[in-house]
């Protein structure tokens, strides 16, 4: 998916069911918004409860009273209780607030005329509904007064004063009402003359309709259309269901509007009438709360219980994922209006691109996948998108600049290497401990290489280099690919061997390109480990599983299975093995939204007071980072000292160059006995001294040791900077590509203290250079 | 220094190749491909154009974060 094209994205809104209507409105025939309806009670506004009734019922204070309620039936608080109490609701809310008629001076009046004939709930609907459209509508009713069955109902539920009250609204709409005015047979044809359409209100099969249109009369379900051009009928038997009858005079008003504005009567009707609708509700963890009772059945409920009863409403709504996905909960809305937001983004030609950002902000960890019960996978989106961007070349530079250029480094003669194992010219497996790990904890790579070349048979090779995720992640797919090529050349000219990944990440990326590739702890969960013997027990852990893992069950229950031979008890978090959650470094969101990335790190790691364990070396850092006692499973293998391996910081950028780069120059010197010829840049042998304060501050700027060097190289040899008289600093700047560095420093000893560094990306033209 | 409200004071750079003061003078500035003439703090005999902190944290910023999304 690159371009996302109109009818994909309408695929991809239809799996977030969050704007479905809510299971109660959807059953309901004409849609009345009870979710809302109870939000309104909640709020005591009788006032917006009355509206929000009138807006789809055309006779509150009547329907209010007398509504047989499908809508209970499938109430989500069936699931939990019982279902609200929805009718008893709305007869509370038309007792307590009286209605106001609809504004006639709001009505655009048309000339075309409509005949009803009836005036049962079917009949005094489509009146009310056709007159409201502006029609000239004439209802007429054989017996002496309106209302046909409404009559029948006892006097303690529906009164006369309230027939005639809320029946009222018809004068004021201007209908004309003929009593005492039978329709038969002989009578259409003038009818008909007379109007431009006719609605017969009469149940189907009815004497009455049988009586006007024949015994075996043709009538269109969906549209109400009889065979006879212009005249509508009932669809439906009987008149035990008034909601269904107002539905069914409903459905003919639609129809009848339709047919005299010459539009089709059949188009996009599917969303009439009770249907289920797709809202996903999980009720799993809602406690069971049973309905409030009436005090006084006869009376109805009061201010106090009505505001109870109500307050039981679930306010059905899905959001699964931003329950569980603090990015997405980020946004303030829900994928289906992110999808819209991102395909907008993507198909801006001039103007500002608003979603850049949200875009490049998810770490594409799949957790909404897993969890949304349609599987909408957002953080795929995100990613075509950023394919696209870059495609393009409308992806902001700043975003993954610096990823990129650390997996250049990983990548380049510094760290890179692919060499049998010493004393073997062939390799049966071969050792890829990834640019992370390496870079954390470089100590590991050489222990786990160690066991693995002692434990293993056939030779065991090793590869040094990053696998290329920065680039897949940023979008950046000819990078990517190649770097898989020279990764995948290195691998054949070792022989093909069996690959065995440390890193999580890698281990995803090589997944569809190498074959039967292993996870080292697949394999150390069946060896004998170093340190397994000595301890008596560990304590209790929670497992951090690696978002790139997801799906690697196998992985899951070996790391377990490592815990266990150290004697570690495991605690789950409540979001684990494949619904575990990101630390914020995947899909280089921590470099697009490190104030996001920063929030993702605190949520995860308040999951519980448990010590974690994590197999990622990125999660680790990140979680100790915020001072979250973490180990990497490796340490509980390796480390001479556990206490401090749970709280060392992570290492910062600076070093993680550093670090690679040391370990290549060791294994080389210690396993292959070759003294690398290390070419020196002049910058490299300027010494620093730079405290706590300016460290973070270049943490926080992405500004690196060698960048720093590099400024104050270049200052030094050409002159070219500023001076402060007053203290002797100087101040100076340095572009090696696409970044302008900033540094304030002084001259000390054999080296330079660094007092502040700061860079931009614009590029300042100036003149007269050296 | 950062923190503190923006500077209306006198910088106390000077040039460090000819010891010049500096002035504010017509720059060229560009980014991705959009080219700007802006007035910043120069010495006029050398040609070095000083981005203070403040202006490459703040205004600077915000521009090149708005032309990467235009």
């Amino acid at each position: 998916m690159l371009l996302m094209e109109q009818e994909e994205l309408k695929q991809l809104e239809d799996k977030c069911t969050q704007e479905n209507p809510p299971a109660c409105t959807a059953g309901c025939p004409i849609h009345v918004d009870a979710r809302k309806l109870m939000s309104d009670i909640q709020k005591r506004d009788l006032k917006s409860a009355l509206a929000t009734l009138q807006k789809k019922q055309p006779f509150p204070g009547i329907i209010g009273r007398i509504c047989d309620h499908p809508c209970e039936d499938v109430c989500k608080r069936r699931d939990v209780g019982s279902p609200i109490s929805i009718a008893a609701l709305e007869k509370f809310c038309v007792q307590n607030q009286s209605g106001n008629s609809p504004k006639a001076g709001m009505i655009s009046k048309k000339s075309q005329t409509v005949a009803v004939v009836g005036s049962g709930l079917r009949g005094l609907t489509a009146a009310y509904d056709l007159a409201k459209k502006g029609y000239k509508v004439t209802l007429f009713e054989k017996a002496d007064r309106v209302g046909g069955s409404l009559w029948n109902f006892p006097v303690d539920q529906l009164s006369p004063e309230v027939i005639v009250e809320e029946l009222s609204v018809l004068s004021r709409l201007e209908v004309q009402i003929e009593l005492n005015r039978e329709i038969t047979r002989l009578d259409l044809a003038n009818l008909q003359e007379k109007f431009a359409a006719m609605y017969l209100g009469l149940a189907q099969q009815s004497a009455d309709a049988v009586e006007l249109l024949g015994k075996n009369y043709e009538l269109d379900p969906v549209t109400s259309a009889t065979a006879i051009k212009g005249i509508f009928g009932g669809t439906l038997a009987g008149n035990n269901s008034p909601i269904r009858s107002v539905a069914d005079g409903r459905k003919a008003a639609i129809s009848i509007d339709r047919f005299l504005q010459g539009v089709s009567l059949t188009a996009s009707r599917e969303g009439e009438g009770s249907y289920e609708s797709k809202l996903f509700v999980n009720t799993q963890e809602i406690e069971p709360l049973p309905a409030v009772s009436m005090s006084n059945e006869q009376a109805g409920y009061t201010v106090e219980e009505a505001v109870a009863e109500a307050s039981r409403c679930l306010n059905c709504q899905c959001l699964e994922c931003i329950k569980a996905c603090k990015y997405i909960e980020n946004y303030g809305s829900y994928p289906k209006k992110y999808l819209r937001q991102i395909y907008n983004n993507n198909s801006i030609v001039m103007g500002m691109r608003h979603a850049n950002k949200m875009i490049n902000s998810c770490s594409l960890c799949g957790l909404c996948a897993e969890v949304c019960p349609q599987g909408l996978d957002l953080g795929e989106v995100c990613k075509a998108s950023r394919v696209t961007m870059v495609g393009k070349g409308k992806m902001p530079p700043s975003a993954h600049d610096f990823a990129l250029r650390d997996m250049a480094f990983s990548n380049s003669d510094k760290f890179a290497l692919a060499r049998h194992q010493p004393d073997c010219n062939s390799s049966s497996y071969v050792f890829f401990p990834g640019c992370q790990l390496s870079a954390s904890s470089p100590e590991h790579v050489e222990n786990v290489y160690k066991l693995l070349t002692e434990k293993l048979s056939g030779g065991v090779g090793l590869m040094l280099g990053c696998c290329g995720a920065p680039a897949d992640w940023a979008g950046e797919q000819d990078l990517f690919r190649r770097n898989s090529e020279v990764l995948a050349a290195e691998w054949e000219r070792l022989g093909r061997p069996q690959i065995i990944t440390a890193c999580s990440t890698c281990h995803s990326m090589f997944q569809t390109k190498f074959p039967h590739i292993v996870s080292l702890w697949e394999l150390m969960a069946d060896m004998e480990l170093p340190g397994q013997e000595d301890k008596l027990s560990g304590g209790k852990v929670a497992v951090q599983d690696a978002c790139t893992t997801r799906h690697e069950p196998s992985i899951h229950n070996a790391v377990r299975k490592i815990l266990k031979k150290l004697k570690y008890d495991i605690e789950e978090l409540p979001y684990s093995r494949e619904r575990t959650k990101c630390c914020g470094y995947g899909g280089l969101m921590s470099f697009a939204n490190r104030e996001l990335a920063q929030k993702i790190v605190e949520d995860r790691i308040s999951e519980s007071d448990v010590d974690y364990v994590a197999y990622c070396a990125m999660c680790r850092d990140r979680f100790a980072s915020k001072g979250k006692r973490t180990w990497h499973l490796l340490d509980l293998i390796y480390a001479d000292d556990l206490e401090q391996a749970a709280v060392k910081p992570g290492v910062g950028f600076s070093y993680r160059h550093e670090n690679r780069a040391k370990l290549k120059r060791k294994l080389l010197h210690t396993l292959w006995q070759e003294t690398p010829s290390d070419q020196e840049e002049a910058y490299m042998s300027i010494n620093l001294q730079i405290d706590d304060r300016v460290w973070e501050t270049m943490e926080d700027r992405h500004i690196l040791i060698e960048d720093i060097q590099q400024v104050i190289e270049y200052a030094e040899r050409t002159g070219r900077k500023f001076v402060n008289p007053d203290n002797g600093r100087s101040l100076a700047h340095y572009r090696p590509l696409r970044v302008t560095y900033w540094v304030e420093y002084e001259p000390q000893n054999q080296g330079f203290i660094v007092y502040n560094a700061y860079s931009h990306r614009m590029e300042i033209v100036e003149g007269a250079h050296e | 220094m950062n923190n503190t409200p923006k500077q209306t004071g006198k910088l106390p750079w000077k040039c460090g190749k000819c010891g010049g003061e500096l002035e504010r003078g017509l720059v060229k500035a560009s980014y991705l491909g959009n080219d700007f003439e802006v007035q910043e703090l120069k010495c006029l005999n050398c040609g070095l154009v000083l981005i203070t902190e403040e202006l490459a944290l703040g205004k600077m910023f915000e521009v090149e974060q708005s032309l990467e999304d235009k």
